[in-house]
């Protein structure tokens, strides 16, 4: 198990935190915006479902944008554009 | 792929019925056994209840503080408290009745050092000591480790070697001498502190007060002081701080954008509104899980009043005497009781079930007043509080796979680390304080206890530590992972 944070294009991330409990994804997940610039999107894989509220949360308040969040085979995979 | 989902919804609608059916199941053998065992049966579904409430509502006081400080996120914090508020009116009403079973706790800097370590240990963990019950439901085996190694066989060893004399004053001793227990009841180091010290300073809860008695006469008191002055004005105090600090930037943006001139008292109460209910989930779940607590007092009270007594240890020994059961020599305390705390309550029935284990390899774990005279060490199955902690488990597990939530999750890498080290934290931050976030700071603070906020203080310092902690950890991953960039 181990963190990844990946560019994967222009503007574009990949973070995955799959394995990670609380509060492993919504720190990673908050640092990997703290990176991006605005505009940027990064999808986040997660497997914590209590790590998902306090995301949604925290987009809300700072001004992101949860573009996307769907489960597959038991992970989360959230897609965040940085407001 | 949707047969898939199907099929694994399928899956854990099963196992929320066979799990439900067990404890049922479970109940009903209780019950032939027994009608006595009805006792066990009741702590059983509250404890049920409350797990499926806390996962339902992702109800962590980890996150409480940890979110806020990491994340910036007040939801939890929020939901905490809203459940403090409820629960204190409920207690306010069991008290005037006399159906209530709180106890205040001794009050001094004990308690906010216990709360300090207890909340590195639940950052470090990952969960509370009941968000680390309902997470092994959810399939979380980080909180597992957390639980079994530090709430139960961490805490057990803590109350039971003398590793700490060398932090305990000659006074503390002399004093422990004095109470005039067994001296082979009295060995730990743990026991020097209770008895030496913590049996020595006073208890406080504010509607038997000197002061609260005189001035307000009656059952009121027990709402103007031990609800209102301990647990709603406090309350309400914090909210609006974290309000001001961690919300109030952001609603206030988000309005300038639709109303044109100048925001007021009004708009500043539309912000703290929006704050409570931004998480409906977790507010309901709040607010709900302040009156099931409350009720569950009334439950267990009305027990105890049906079979006469006031602990199960009491029960037990009847059953004794009665031929019923067989009692081993140490399972109900030399005081004739158990631990039987009456309400919700984490933490000492795991070090009970620690301590059964650690037995079972040879360790004599009722030389010490924390088992010996106490709490005792009754049998696992015969052991209420424990039950309830298995119904947070089961009725977490039966909500997670409901909710198609649930995943078996093998610890790995630094998690092993995090949850071993966090566990051990919060078992021995919980001891020396009596109590954990839900004994030492929830139920002390709704009854009128001021300590429960010295926990509580305490705990928010603690997981402020952990949170730098952590964010300076995952600060070099990141750095690392970003070489490639």
């Amino acid at each position: 198990m181990a963190m990844k944070f990946e560019k994967t294009g222009e503007g574009k991330y990949m973070l995955d935190v799959c394995g990670y409990v609380c509060p492993h994804p919504q720190i990673y997940t908050k640092k990997s915006l703290e990176k991006m610039s605005e505009g940027d999107v990064v999808l986040i894989v997660l497997d914590n479902p209590s790590s998902v509220e306090t995301i949604v949360q925290m987009c809300d308040q700072v001004g992101h944008e949860v573009l996307e969040r769907k489960t597959e085979g038991g992970k989360i995979h959230m897609t965040i554009k940085k407001g | 792929m949707e047969t898939t989902v199907d099929t694994s919804e399928k899956k854990n609608q099963i196992w929320a019925f066979i799990i439900t059916g067990a404890m049922l199941l479970i109940s009903l053998m209780y019950y032939k056994a027994s009608p006595y065992y009805m006792y066990i049966v009741v702590y059983v579904w509250f404890g049920f209840a409350y797990g499926m409430m806390l996962q339902y509502g992702r109800f962590c006081f980890a996150s409480a503080s940890r979110d806020l400080f990491a994340a910036g996120v007040p939801r939890m914090a929020v939901g905490v408290l809203v459940a403090l508020m409820f629960f204190s009116l409920i207690q306010a009403t069991l008290s005037s009745t006399n159906m209530s079973t709180f106890h205040p706790a001794p009050f001094g800097i004990h308690t906010l050092i216990a709360g300090l370590i207890f909340g590195v240990g639940m950052v470090l963990s990952g969960g509370c000591a009941s968000g680390s019950l309902y997470k092994i439901g959810e399939g979380n085996m980080t909180s597992f480790l957390a639980a079994f190694f530090g709430l139960c066989i961490g805490q057990a060893i803590f109350v039971d070697v003398k590793w700490f004399d060398f932090l305990i004053p000659q006074k503390w001793v002399d004093s422990a001498m004095a109470k005039g227990l067994p001296a082979e009841v009295m060995t730990s180091s743990f026991d020097k502190y209770l008895a030496g010290y913590i049996w020595d300073q006073p208890s406080i809860q504010l509607s038997h007060t000197k002061a609260v008695s005189e001035a307000l006469p009656g059952i009121s008191r027990y709402f103007i002081a031990d609800s209102l002055l301990n647990t709603l004005i406090p309350a309400m105090v914090v909210l609006i701080v974290i309000y001001y600090f961690y919300s109030r930037k952001g609603f206030m943006k988000k309005r300038a954008k639709v109303k044109s001139g100048p925001t007021g008292f009004g708009d500043e109460a539309a912000g703290l509104w929006n704050m409570i209910t931004a998480s409906k989930r977790t507010t309901i779940m709040g607010v709900i899980i302040g009156m099931v607590a409350g009720l569950h007092i009334f439950v267990i009270k009305g027990m105890q009043i049906k079979y006469g007594v006031t602990n199960f240890g009491q029960v037990l020994t009847r059953m004794n005497n009665a031929g019923d059961i067989t009692l081993k020599a140490g399972e109900v305390g030399i005081k004739g009781t158990i631990f039987d705390p009456g309400y919700w309550y984490i933490t000492s029935q795991e070090g009970q079930l620690g301590a059964w284990i650690l037995e079972k390899f040879g360790w004599n774990m009722r030389d010490n007043i924390f088992f010996g005279v106490n709490n005792g060490l009754p049998e696992p199955w015969r052991n209420p509080a424990l039950w309830m902690s298995l119904g947070i488990i089961f009725g977490a597990m039966v909500m997670a796979r409901l909710n198609n939530e649930y995943k078996f999750k093998l610890p790995k890498g630094e998690l092993i680390v995090w949850g071993l080290l966090g566990g051990i934290l919060m078992g021995w931050g919980s001891r020396p304080a009596l109590g954990c976030n839900i004994g030492a700071f929830f139920i002390r603070v709704a009854g009128g206890d001021p300590s429960g906020w010295l926990y509580g203080t305490g705990m928010v310092g603690g997981a402020f530590v952990g949170v730098k902690f952590f964010n300076w950890w995952s600060e070099r991953k990141m750095a690392k992972e970003m070489e490639s960039f």
